[in-house]
């Protein structure tokens, strides 16, 4: 165990803590919001996450980015992806809504039938990037068979090579995003990437915070989270409520896919196993249904794991990251902020 | 004018018929009752009245539309609005917020109609004033149920269901809910009541009728059923 390492890392090591932290809290936020409306984990929710990685890496190859340059140099790209994203990501939430959950929630079915419909998307998702070169051949092959007869060709495959190319493996952006250094001290520095991702992070999270707070429809989402009945008798549609819900989720998934770009700059088909697992163990550790909590969940999972693989090497990371769960779980099994958005009163 | 009209109504609740082909209608403008034992079908008939339990056959009728089928928010906004038994306010929110909810459908947020409604609830319950920024979780039963009510009101409704007011009320609190019950009819909303606390809500029914397991067994004015001796042996006992 190497705690000078730690000590005299302090500072850096608590910032890129909250680096990641921040991503998972954005991810934890799909989770929380959907399980006040429907106590469902949506397992599929890490999918559009990483749905969104890709979405920024595509508008990256799309936009002709390459080289290297700033933070700054890469805002007018980012802000495009950012845009891009989470559409992307917020539509795709809502589609698994409506194909994978809507008619089981309607019939009522068991909840361990919707949990399996949740995985089963999870993978549908996934394994769709990771094949995402087959999929363009074949739709290649059945449009082809239809121009063929009329003696055309059109070059699906070719057009699409930049987008599918190595679908197993990683897509890295175009353009590399050089960190600048804003402030240091001593061995401590602040990067720019790093503190744009936190504060980007915070915002959008203050911002949902108010949102479900203050808002008409962050109200109808809070009330169908306390009482769906009783939601129903101040004339609430529930369907469109929880549909809405997904949407929400999706976006922060589309924001935080464009926050980890910026600092990862890289991605694959199956992010979304592990940072899913990450972002729902931010949400079980800040207390499932729980805004705030998925805040707090999420900024300590993120450093916590980070002093974790100072101390004890990387290889333990994942281990501090689990035993940090088992142990708040101990003393507190409903999470740090146990309660549910339905009784929160943010 | 006839406001409600339920023709041969039946629903199940699972594989058990909870109503049998029961009729009745509310007539605009009055206060009409259903009273009966635990189980008999009171709440089932609300809550399929309102659009939470799916018709097995039969008809609902509002305002002149067939309801049969809409959706609990279409009945919301044609006018039809309940406060459910066991109160159901949302305790994470606000005595505000609540009643805020209630007006959720209201289009006229903008031009103060909403809030001229939220001062029309608070003087029905002063009590809701005093306490305007509490969570309803902590408050107590008959606060909740003063505030499920204004809630259920804050739509505008032209037909209100009140289900069971006055369950779990000390019998002061029960006179004065009942006591405005009276005033929500005289300022021009039609009143469709469930009630166990028979003998209060007879006084002031102007019809009422009695549900049996599913079934309606006996009808009239609410002074007469409640002199009727069989309806008096059944539901009058050792009422307040």
């Amino acid at each position: 165990m190497d705690f000078s390492f730690l000590f005299s890392n302090f500072f850096e090591l608590s910032i890129t803590g909250l680096v990641l932290g921040s991503v998972y809290a954005l991810v934890a936020l799909g989770y929380t919001l959907v399980y006040g409306v429907l106590q469902l984990i949506n397992f599929a929710h890490a999918d559009v996450f990483m749905w969104g990685t890709f979405v920024v890496a595509w508008v990256f190859i799309l936009t002709g980015a390459s080289g290297s340059t700033t933070l700054l140099g890469a805002a007018p790209y980012l802000l495009i992806a950012l845009v891009a994203a989470a559409s992307a990501s917020g539509g795709l939430a809502m589609l698994v809504e409506r194909i994978a959950y809507r008619r089981l929630v309607r019939k009522r079915a068991l909840s361990y039938i919707i949990l399996i419909s949740a995985i089963g998307a999870s993978f549908v998702l996934s394994e769709t990037m990771g094949i995402r070169d087959k999929v363009v051949a074949l739709i290649d092959g059945i449009i082809n068979a239809v121009v063929g007869l009329f003696g055309g060709h059109i070059d699906i495959v070719g057009w699409l090579s930049d987008y599918t190319s190595r679908a197993r493996g990683v897509t890295t952006l175009p353009l590399t995003i050089k960190p600048q250094v804003v402030f240091s001290a001593g061995n401590f520095s602040v990067r720019d990437t790093d503190l744009t991702i936190i504060l980007a992070a915070l915002i959008m999270m203050i911002g949902l915070d108010q949102f479900i707070r203050r808002t008409r429809l962050g109200r109808e989402i809070r009330a169908v989270a306390q009482d769906p009945e009783a939601a129903a008798l101040m004339g609430s549609n529930s369907t469109s409520v929880v549909s809405k819900t997904f949407l929400i989720g999706g976006i922060m998934a589309g924001v935080a896919a464009v926050l980890y770009q910026i600092k990862v700059g890289a991605t694959t088909f199956d992010l979304g196993v592990v940072l899913g697992i990450k972002a729902f163990t931010a949400a079980v550790l800040g207390g499932i249904g729980n805004l705030r909590g998925a805040l707090l969940g999420g900024l300590l999972l993120g450093v916590v794991e980070n002093y974790g693989s100072a101390l004890f090497g990387t290889q333990w990371k994942d281990v501090v990251a689990f035993l940090l769960l088992v142990l708040i779980l101990l003393v507190r099994p409903t999470g740090l902020l146990g309660q549910t958005l339905g009784r929160a009163r943010a | 004018m006839t406001l409600l009209e339920v023709e041969s109504l039946s629903v199940n609740y699972g594989h058990i018929e909870a109503i049998r082909d029961i009729s009745f209608s509310v007539e605009q403008g009055t206060i009409t009752t259903l009273i009966g034992a635990n189980g008999a079908g009171k709440t089932t008939t609300l809550k399929t009245i309102s659009g939470l339990r799916t018709v097995r056959a039969g008809r609902i009728v509002f305002d002149g539309r067939d309801i049969t089928r809409a959706r609990p928010d279409e009945r919301v906004r044609m006018g039809l609005t309940q406060s459910p038994e066991g109160r159901r306010c949302f305790p994470g929110m606000t005595v505000m917020e609540n009643l805020d909810m209630g007006a959720l459908l209201r289009t006229d947020r903008r031009t103060g109609g909403v809030a001229q409604d939220v001062e029309r609830v608070f003087t029905l319950f002063p009590r809701l004033k005093e306490r305007s920024g509490q969570y309803a979780g902590t408050m107590s039963g008959g606060e909740q149920q003063m505030l499920a009510i204004g809630r259920a009101l804050m739509a505008r409704p032209k037909l209100v269901l009140l289900d069971e007011p006055s369950m779990g009320l000390a019998p002061k609190l029960i006179r004065q809910i009942f006591s405005i019950i009276d005033e929500i009819k005289d300022q021009g909303t039609t009143v469709l009541l469930v009630e166990q606390n028979a003998n209060q809500a007879l006084k002031r029914s102007d019809v009422a009728h009695v549900l049996e397991t599913g079934e309606i067994v006996r009808s009239g004015t609410g002074p007469e059923l409640a002199v009727d001796p069989a309806v008096k042996a059944a539901y009058l006992g050792g009422d307040v």
